[in-house]
């Protein structure tokens, strides 16, 4: 697990935060997480920042019985892959009971706490998921 | 460009091998290769290594460097040797700079190794060494283990296709007997799919029994030119094809999460450098890390249609004596997955079973074999042809 305390983990809150990513105004395409260059356009692309609306629906899922490090507090959590309404997908966490998530939910994104570094008890933060 | 043909191989037994040391296992699995070639240090003129994370399962890095020496090779004679690194995928992308390597006309002789020691730290340390095959910043940070992330390609099978849990689970069945056949394997014990079913949950659906292990190993194979392998034994296994294809490192980035890219694109440029297709294929060994991972090879490899793998895998059509044998070996599940090792492992196994010494998990009749490795979700695959004809 990397250190959430390094800038590899702060430099991107922005990013985790807000859900701020990139869209190539060349062809119109959304990244998230961002992208500096746009795989379609490649060069000719033009990239800006874009903030996602948080929008968007689980295309899969999974309910993690044996949890990541730093997530053993949460476990059993759901994990899925979201489609945002913009046309890009992320991975991150629903917040629901396991035996309500399903693909095709429609989810909004949410502030939450992501998990804890147990060496230092420092908690760490970034985007959710819950059913609209 | 020359053709490349497998003169010797040399696999050590994979499984927790807590007496032995990373250095005893590529040691001891690079000298059968040689034996097995009948073949002198002074002939080598360089190894290739697959290695995942040596500076995370045993705190090592510059692994070619210790290889080499160890191996003798490095204090008198310093053989070049490369370490390779793809996740899961590092053996057979050593095999294809090994292949590369001859068929330039660079080397007359080369190695193509793998190794990784993995029980050396705690089973914790490394599963996240593993998770690093993921990408770490976007689907290891929110919580997405490996084993979650092929849970979300089951799940979405299973949504799709109609795919079910007994389904996923005859994958390990099969393998699991198989892989009672294979002296190196890690479990050789039959199972059935209630064992699967009432393994415990890992990521839902995948249940323990659904996962390969983490293990230790070491396997090797040695390489030279078509033309001259026929000096070094009386059944040289000859290289057909050699394809590699990347993908987004991300699963959530791909347009169907049900399918492999890399596998579709890595099969497709090797049955096209082979001037083959799937109806050629005698038997394969797929890179079945989870048993949805077999399902979705064996119709990305254009076996089964879309949809169609776990059916059939449930209704025995890759069994060892059915139509096209999969993972005779036993596969990862059952020969256990030293990550840098498997890739090379595959290749034994099809020259065992093109030579025909495969024992009681021959194929009969056995004329042309391919291997599957994967790094990752699918960032990275590798496919290689082999046949026992030139
Ligand atoms: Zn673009």
């Amino acid at each position: 697990m990397i250190s959430m305390t390094v800038a590899r983990f702060w430099r991107m809150i922005p990013n985790r935060y807000n859900l701020i990513g990139t869209q190539c105004t060349n062809c119109g395409q959304y990244y998230f997480p961002p992208r500096k260059i746009c795989p379609t356009c490649r060069r000719d692309g033009k990239i800006e920042e874009y903030k996602f609306k948080g929008k968007g629906e689980v295309v899969t899922y999974t309910v993690i019985h044996t949890p990541a490090k730093g997530y053993d507090q949460q476990t059993p959590y759901n994990i899925a892959i979201i489609k945002l309404d913009e046309g890009t997908s992320l991975t991150g966490q629903v917040i629901c009971d396991p035996k309500e998530i399903q693909i095709g939910m429609k989810v909004r994104s949410v502030f939450r706490k992501l998990g804890e570094e147990s060496e230092r008890g420092m908690i760490y933060y970034g985007t959710k998921f819950v059913p609209e | 460009m020359r053709d490349v043909a497998i003169i010797g191989v040399g696999c050590t037994k994979f499984g927790e091998l807590w007496d032995r040391s990373f250095r005893d296992i590529f040691v001891e699995a690079g000298v059968s290769s040689l034996e097995d070639a009948g073949i002198q240090g002074e002939d080598i003129g360089g190894i290739y290594v697959g290695n995942m994370s040596g500076g995370r399962f045993v705190e090592q890095e510059h692994i070619g460097s210790l290889i080499a020496d160890y191996s003798g090779l490095a204090s008198t004679l310093h053989v070049p040797a490369t370490r390779v690194e793809a996740a899961c995928a590092s053996g057979g992308l050593a095999l294809r700079q090994a292949i590369f390597a001859i068929a330039s006309g660079y080397n007359d002789i080369v190695v193509a190794a793998g190794a990784e020691k993995m029980t050396d730290v705690s089973p914790d340390i490394a599963t996240d060494a593993l998770a690093a095959a993921a990408d770490r910043e976007w689907e290891g940070i929110v919580g997405a283990t490996f084993p979650g992330l092929y849970a979300m390609i089951a799940r979405l099978h299973m949504h799709t296709y109609g795919t079910t849990s007994e389904q996923l689970a005859s994958v390990s069945v099969k393998n699991h007997h198989n892989g009672t056949m294979n002296p190196i394997a890690q479990f050789r014990n039959e199972i059935t799919i209630d064992t699967v079913l009432n393994s415990s949950m890992v990521a839902d659906p995948l249940h323990m029994f659904d996962c390969s292990p983490i293990s230790d190993g070491a396997s090797s194979v040695v390489l030279t030119t078509a033309d001259a392998a026929k000096k070094y034994t009386d059944t040289p296994v000859y290289i057909k094809a050699t394809a590699l294809a990347c993908d987004t490192i991300s699963l959530h980035d791909r347009p169907d999460i049900t399918t492999l890219g890399a596998t579709v694109e890595a099969g497709k440029r090797a049955y096209r450098m082979a001037g083959l297709t799937s109806k050629n294929i005698d038997l394969v060994e797929v890179h079945d890390c989870f048993t949805i991972a077999e399902i979705c090879a064996i119709e990305d490899l254009g076996f089964f249609k879309k949809g169609e793998g776990g059916r059939a895998t449930y209704d025995g059509e890759t069994a060892i004596d059915a139509q096209i044998p999969i993972n005779p070996s036993g596969g990862l599940k059952t020969c256990g997955h030293p990550v840098g090792a498997t890739g090379i492992k595959q290749a034994v196994e099809i020259t065992e079973q093109l030579r025909g010494t495969a024992g009681k998990r021959q194929v009969d009749g056995a004329e042309v074999g391919m291997t599957h490795n994967v790094g990752g979700t699918g960032g990275t695959a590798v496919v290689h042809i082999f046949s026992r004809n030139r």
